[in-house]
Formats: structure tokens, sequence, C-alpha cells
């Protein structure tokens, strides 16, 4: 038996947390040490910060806000956001994080997850895949928070990325990023299926089914949302919260 | 004062700031002088055996670390990579160990695994052997923080302080005199990993 992990994902901004809709209008939820020190108490499994805004900003992470929050959780946690050289990987390790999550930089420089892998192992090293419909129905690759669409096919991509060095794949819908309306589970078979690493499931989660349907239909390695770890439920007050059943498998 | 020894790998605010939570002074040091002064010493790290030895090497605290440890009787917690260091070798580049304990470190055996992947990453429940200090008051199957793709594998069993299982059962901890080593992370751990580090302070 083995137990999956449940990770929050927390996005970070201006100094505090927000929550997207399909990667677009934000809500501020909350002080992020407040959030983690939650979180601690909750015994939460596993966190995720991203600095999302920090690539289409054409800015670095914030990392010094970044390393004040790493240093108050006794969970692992990864960070993410605006990381486009192994210097800035370095800055994130020494912060406290236990992992890095890359993202636009990958479409530019591949050899980066073998580099941060040779220093900090592939287990460190978090590849990041945000998916989306395009206009014509077909789901394929964004860069840049889901704004830039590429070529890429969201399942050869994840090959790619796992020849590459990734240690482990962050699979995002972004169709379905804050709608509470369950994973997609066709797209987490699909690149489960396809690649050795981890994958962890991201967008669309308002519940325990839809975990347990990630893990046991989709495949996923570890499941991961936002909204319903920071709002009481669907177009409801922030609350911020982690179940405390588990799932084994 | 526990110094937490500095080598240039890996998660070291995080083990700082545990202790602070828990009462215990830490810092985050490579100089020789506050090293050998403090109480205690935290081997932490993440990443890569060789690259690991290499800095050891490099700075001379492998050469510092021998004297307080082997001869001095220096209490040592090692974490992770830090407690493989403690090992003859790794797999992991083909590197030669600190020696401190009769043990080797390999990559997972895939064969044993039945299709799970490395690294093994997440939550583990692990089998602690009665009467080591650095359990004291923990449940019978505490849960651990494991981020690894090698492994310790122990010529004798009686340096094993706890095992854990992924696919195969393996040695996850280990005591030998003032030595201690924990390849799960006791600082990303929760109320576990508190208690053990609580208990590596109580440690005498």
């Amino acid at each position: 038996m083995r137990q999956v992990r449940i990770i929050p994902v927390l996005l970070l901004k201006d100094g505090g947390l927000y929550k997207t809709v399909r990667f677009g209008k934000d809500n501020y939820v909350g002080d992020p040490i407040n959030t983690v020190k939650i979180f601690n108490e909750k015994e939460a499994d596993e966190l995720v910060l991203l600095d999302y805004r920090a690539t289409a900003a054409k800015r670095p992470p914030d990392f010094k806000k970044a390393a004040e929050i790493a240093g108050e959780a006794f969970m692992p946690m990864a960070f993410g956001g605006g990381i486009s050289t192994l210097d800035q990987a370095k800055q994130v390790f020494d912060g406290g994080f236990e992992k890095v999550v890359l993202n636009s930089v990958l479409f530019q420089n591949l050899p980066i997850l073998e580099e941060i892998g040779n220093i900090y192992g592939a287990q460190a090293v978090v590849a990041s895949i945000d998916v989306k419909k395009s206009l014509l129905g077909k789901q394929k690759v964004y860069a840049v928070s889901g704004s830039k669409k590429t070529d890429r096919d969201p399942v050869a991509w994840a090959k790619t990325l796992e020849k590459a060095g990734a240690g482990e794949i962050f699979l995002n819908s972004v169709d379905r990023d804050g709608t509470w309306e369950g994973y997609d589970i066709p797209l987490i078979r699909a690149v489960s299926a396809a690649v050795k690493v981890p994958v962890i499931a991201c967008g669309g989660a308002g519940s325990m089914a839809d975990f347990e349907k990630a893990v046991r239909e989709g495949g996923a390695s570890a499941v991961a949302a936002g909204s319903m770890f920071v709002y009481q439920r669907k177009g409801m007050g922030v609350l911020v919260s982690f179940p405390a059943q588990k799932i084994k498998i | 004062m526990f110094a937490i020894v500095n080598y240039g790998l890996g998660n070291l605010s995080s083990i700082r700031n545990m202790c602070r939570r828990i009462g215990v002074t830490a810092e985050i040091t490579s100089d020789p002088g506050l090293i050998a002064a403090a109480d205690k010493l935290i081997l932490p790290g993440v990443g890569h055996f060789r690259k690991g030895m290499e800095n050891l090497h490099a700075s001379g605290l492998k050469t510092l670390l021998d004297r307080l440890v082997l001869e001095e009787g220096r209490p040592i917690l090692g974490i992770c990579l830090g407690a493989q260091l403690m090992t003859r070798h790794s797999e992991e580049g083909d590197t030669t160990g600190l020696g401190w304990v009769d043990a080797d470190t390999i990559r997972f055996r895939e064969e044993g695994l039945a299709g799970l992947k490395v690294p093994h990453m997440g939550w583990g429940e692990i089998a602690v052997s009665a009467g080591n200090p650095l359990w004291a008051g923990l449940p019978a199957e505490p849960r651990f923080y494991f981020v690894h793709s090698y492994h310790f594998r122990f010529q004798q069993a009686a340096e094993v302080a706890a095992t854990a299982r992924y696919g195969y059962e393996f040695a996850c901890a280990f005591r030998k005199g003032n030595i201690f080593g924990t390849q799960f992370h006791p600082e990303k751990s929760h109320k576990y990993g508190m208690r053990v580090l609580e208990n590596f302070y109580n440690f005498s």
C-alpha cells in the first residue's frame, strides 16, 4: 500500500496568495505565511508555490518571499514561476525548497533539466506542462502561463521532458483550472501511460472523488489542486483546508 | 548548539527552521571553528553523491568530520544524501564515501519494484527497531517524507535502525554509536520529524 500525495498549489503575487480561473482572472485568498502554517497544522503532504506571473512580466521570481514562505513549511515544497537559469534554480534550493518547477524555459533550454538534475538529483526537477484546447479544438501545450500556444502535443512533450531529465511531470489542464469540474482524466491517462516518472495531476479538482479518479482511472502518481484547498466551496469565501482522508493504492 | 554542516548542497534552511521551532539553536555553517564547537552535528544534503564527496574533500570538511565523529565521538545525524555519504561507497557516480558505517549506497533495484517509479518520492511508514533513542515517543509506524533514488544496503542488521518498504524492504535509518542517519527527511515530516530532531537533541 502506498499513500498518494495530495498537493495544494499556492499562487504567489505581490507577496500575497491568489487563485486563478483558467489561468486568467485571479482573486486574493490570503497571506502565504499564515496559509502555510495552517497546512503545517493539517499536515499537508506537500506544497507547490508558483510565482505565476513572473514569466509574463519578464522578471525573476520573488526569491526573497519564497524563501520566507519555505522557512515556515515543515513539509516538502516545490517552487516555480519565471525560473530560467541554473543559478536561479540554485537559489530555489538554497531557499529551502526540495524541488524546482520549470515550464516556459524548457521550450528554449531543455538541457537545463539535466544540468539541475546532475547537481540536485532528478527527483528535484519538476517539469510543468500547461495544456489547453486550441481554437481548432486540439489539446496543445501552452507556454507563459497558458498564454502562448506551442505546436507541442502533451504526450509527446511529456516524453521529451522525461528523456531530457525531468524527475516528475506536473500536468495542468488550463481549461479546468479553478472550475471544480473534475480533472481531465483522458489527458492524465494518456500522459501517465507514456512516461515512467511520476505524473502530478492538476486542474479542476472539486472533491476527494476527483482525486480518486485521477489516480485510479488516470494513473496519476499524485494529485494537486488550488481552489479546493483555499475556498469553502465553489463560489464561496476563503477557507484554507486539507482533507483528513488518505488515498492508498 | 547544532552545527548544520554546509558543504554546498541541499535544503539547509528548512532544517534550521525546524530546529528553531523546537527551541534548538542551529547554525548553518562551513566554518571549521563553529563546527568543532558544536555539541551536535547535522550532515544534510540533497543532490548527487559524487558532488557531495567532492565538496567535502575540497573544503577540508572531510578531515575535520572524520576527527570529530570518529575520534572524538561527536554525535552526528546524516539526513538523506548526508546519511548516504556516511556509507563506504555509492553507485551514484561510483564514488567512495566516508565509510563510517558498514554499508553501501545502491540504486533501487528495478526488478524488486514491481513497476513502481524511481525516485521513491512521498510519504512512507517506517518500521523502527526497539531501543533506538531517535524513535523515543514515536508511534509504531510513523510516517516520514522520502525523496531518493538510492538507498543503504547494510552488511549487518545490528546497525539498521529502521526499514521502509518501496517495492521491497530497505534500510532507511541507521545508528552506530554516535553516528545516526536517516534516508527520510525529518525536517519535512511534520510532528514526527520534530520528534526525531528533539530526540537527537536529547541524546547523550
